[in-house]
């Protein structure tokens, strides 16, 4: 039955997670932001939330519950409202555990699956964006080739998120021109770690290039084996969870500009009270609540287990022209103020010109 | 638990009422457009007929907003003429006694067809439904109504084809402002009513739109919705007002699920157009690698779905009982806009095929328009959503 309701459970994560992002996150975003560094104590306090591990069976070491696209969405949505670079960095692990989850053989998940159940928050990613134009997913440029009981790696990536620390990569690989995922572990000869990359916007989050040059990984490597991966809904987990977060990143800077407006005075009365402001400030309420709910849609596809790239390409297009749109009206709403870095819009605004940039950054 | 998932039930109305749209009015959508003002009477008939069936009992929910939107996109001027309670009955609803209701909405089980309408606009007012200048004066056990209210959809079907009503906004006191403004039922055929005029319209011609006359026409006492009270404690919020807004808070979705039928007609002719020609619309191919047809389309149908998925979500929180004013603009302001774009865009991507009258893309474009102007314009709408996402009064945002 059509419902726009979260389960209770859904909603006491979400409202956990939300303070999590108010009180931690939200204290600590400009200052990360302006150094590009983000403590390791906000990091591990995330981590006790459990919000990867909750997802993981038993068997691995999780706590079994079961592995949602809503919940991640509304879990994305919430911590991006927090801090963007935070939530990519706290949700890394997911690029790598969760593809496995979904689609590794019995051996790599068992291998690979308690070590986003630790205690500890440990680093694990996926390399998918390449460094060149007209980058696409589906015909990649870093290529897989098989050789006896190997494969060999070859190519540049980059927006690889805490390559450096990862002890687990996920790196995707052309075969025959299909997509497929590669387990490449860390010190594995022919997988050099480049310089820390230097972005527009997500600033506080450790982004790498890297290079494979003849990179030789065990055949048992290839994600799901013989069977390979269904990268399609790898990718419209990634777009499911972008979106969420673009919702998130939009809220913020939503509500920050619609304070302001009813703050600041000019002519005699607040801003917020011409119809100029007030009609931009409607447009961007009713463009987040529009996306959130194309989000769920196609979240809830993907918990069918459904066909969802149309959803799912649909409403990332429409959330990347969104998280613009908004971000960019709040810098607007807010003038010159809005342009100097003691307001936060501006970090929104550099923010959320990556979403169309970020494939396969997120996860839910 | 959140769900897109609609109902069995659901589904087969779904299904019903997309092959009435297709089978009843895809085949004289064109004729009734062309002939304004011709009244489709076996179509009437037949609607009235199967009015218990659940193709055509539309409520104010989730499950007639879905239904609605597969009439629509078989023709939303022949949607508008389907009997039944209509806004009139929908306001009856919102705020009539249990009595009332029995005595006015029990017409529409029996006999004949019948319309329901509602008649707020006047010459001198549109969106600002305050600046009401029709007048209601009692006089013993009656209420004496004088003005004139314009674009009243259903207004001669409701008032002189059948034995239907109309619900008048009228003040009962000039000088008390939003407090003085009541409503009142008006029965077909009462004495010093009258249909004045029948609007030429951009579309929609199929809808008849009425000018209609009150002149010392008089009505029962208790034909009043509402308290005949007014009370000027605080005149910026009344109860006379708010009754108007409340039925909006409901009426508003639906007028909001006819755009989105429209818009779907117009989506459908271009991806059918298109796949007849063999172009088939890649989805999940990055932004760089996109036609600026496909670019086109594929922003046409998020269109469309933000506009359904705001939509449902006003319905759906109605249902819940939870207050979705805010919720109802939104939707309202969005599928407005829509459905302008969907439909012009669709114009314009198929050419020669858009532009003429051998093929309805063109009727569509200008039936669509409607919905992002009445029920409240597109920027009334946003005005209401710019207001409460502000929490300011309309004092505070004009």
């Amino acid at each position: 039955m059509i419902s726009f309701s979260p389960t209770e459970e859904q909603q006491m994560i979400a409202s956990m997670v939300k303070q999590f992002a108010s009180d931690e996150m939200r204290k600590i975003y400009r200052e990360c932001d302006e150094n590009g560094e983000i403590p390791d104590s906000v990091i591990d306090t995330a981590w006790k939330m459990g919000l990867i591990s909750s997802n993981i069976p038993e068997d691995y070491g999780g706590f079994g519950g079961e592995h949602s696209a809503i919940t991640g969405s509304l879990i994305a949505e919430e911590l991006a409202w927090g801090d963007l670079s935070m939530t990519m960095h706290i949700l890394c692990p997911a690029l790598f555990s969760y593809p496995v989850l979904e689609m590794g053989t019995e051996t790599q998940r068992k291998k690979y699956l308690p070590l986003v159940c630790d205690e500890k928050y440990k680093a694990a990613t996926a390399a998918l964006i390449e460094p060149h134009f007209g980058f696409d997913p589906y015909s990649l440029l870093t290529i897989a080739r098989p050789d006896g009981n190997e494969y060999v790696l070859n190519g540049e990536k980059c927006y690889v998120p805490l390559a450096a620390d990862a002890d687990f990569l996920l790196v995707y690989a052309a075969e025959n021109g299909n997509s497929q995922g590669f387990i490449i572990e860390k010190g594995t000869k022919g997988l050099e770690i480049g310089e820390r990359e230097k972005n527009m916007g997500i600033k506080a989050l450790a982004t790498y290039e890297l290079s494979l040059k003849s990179c030789r990984v065990p055949k048992e490597n290839r994600l799901g084996g013989p069977k390979g991966c269904d990268f399609n809904r790898i990718i419209n987990c990634s777009r499911v969870a972008l979106s969420a977060m673009a919702v998130g990143v939009a809220k913020a800077a939503f509500e920050y500009s619609r304070d302001y407006a009813k703050e600041r005075v000019a002519f005699g009365e607040p801003i917020a009270s011409r119809q100029a402001i007030a009609f931009m400030l409607a447009e961007m309420a009713i463009e987040i609540d529009a996306t959130r709910l194309m989000t769920w849609e196609a979240a809830w596809k993907l918990d069918r287990k459904e066909e969802a790239t149309k959803e799912a390409s649909l409403v990332k297009a429409y959330a990347d022209d969104m998280a613009i749109m908004v971000t960019d009206r709040a810098v607007q709403i807010l003038g010159g103020h809005g342009y100097v870095r003691e307001h936060p819009v501006e970090l929104w605004l550099r923010n959320g010109r990556g979403f169309v940039t970020f494939d396969g950054m997120a996860m839910v | 638990m959140i769900d897109f998932e609609p109902t069995p039930e659901q589904k087969e109305a779904i299904k019903i009422a997309h092959e009435f749209a297709k089978e009843q009015f895809r085949p004289v959508s064109h004729y009734y457009d062309e002939h304004e003002h011709e009244s489709p009477q076996e179509l009437i008939d037949k609607t009235w007929e199967k009015r218990y069936e659940g193709t055509l009992a539309l409520g104010l929910d989730v499950t007639a907003a879905l239904r609605i939107e597969e009439l629509c996109w078989g023709d939303a001027g022949l949607f508008l003429c389907i009997p039944g309670p209509g806004l009139g009955g929908a306001a009856i609803f919102a705020s009539g006694t249990k009595e009332q209701l029995s005595r006015f909405l029990g017409r529409f089980n029996e006999g004949g067809p019948k319309w329901g309408a509602m008649a707020m606009t006047e010459p001198g007012c549109g969106s600002d439904t305050s600046a009401i200048t029709a007048t209601a004066v009692r006089d013993n056990n009656e209420w004496v109504l004088n003005g004139e209210k314009i674009f009243v959809t259903y207004g001669k079907r409701a008032l002189e084809d059948s034995d239907g009503l109309v619900v008048v906004w009228a003040t009962v006191d000039k000088s008390a402002g939003r407090a003085g403004m009541k409503s009142f039922v008006l029965p077909a055929k009462t004495p010093g009513a009258r249909v004045e005029k029948l609007e030429k319209k951009l579309g929609i011609r199929a809808s008849d739109t009425a000018t209609i006359i009150l002149d010392n026409c008089r009505i029962p006492f208790d034909n009043i919705l509402g308290s005949p009270e007014v009370k000027k404690v605080d005149k910026s919020e009344t109860k006379g007002f708010k009754g108007a807004m409340a039925t909006f808070d409901a009426t508003r979705p639906i007028i909001a699920a006819q755009a989105i039928g429209v818009g779907r007609a117009a989506l459908d002719f271009v991806k059918e157009t298109l796949e007849n020609e063999g172009i088939k619309i890649r989805y999940g191919v990055p932004r760089q690698k996109l036609t600026a047809l496909e670019r086109d389309v594929m922003e046409m149908e998020a269109n469309y779905k933000a506009a359904k998925l705001l939509t449902l979500r006003a319905l759906w929180m109605m249902s819940q009982l939870q207050p979705n004013s805010l919720e109802s603009s939104m939707a309202k302001a969005k599928a407005g806009l829509a459905v302008t774009k969907i439909t012009q865009k669709a114009v314009e991507i198929m050419g020669p095929l858009g532009y003429s009258r051998k093929h309805l893309l063109e009727k569509w474009m200008r039936d669509g328009k409607i919905n992002d102007i009445f029920e409240g314009t597109g920027q009334i709408n946003m005005l209401v959503t710019a207001r409460r996402v502000l929490n300011y009064s309309r004092d505070q945002l004009k």
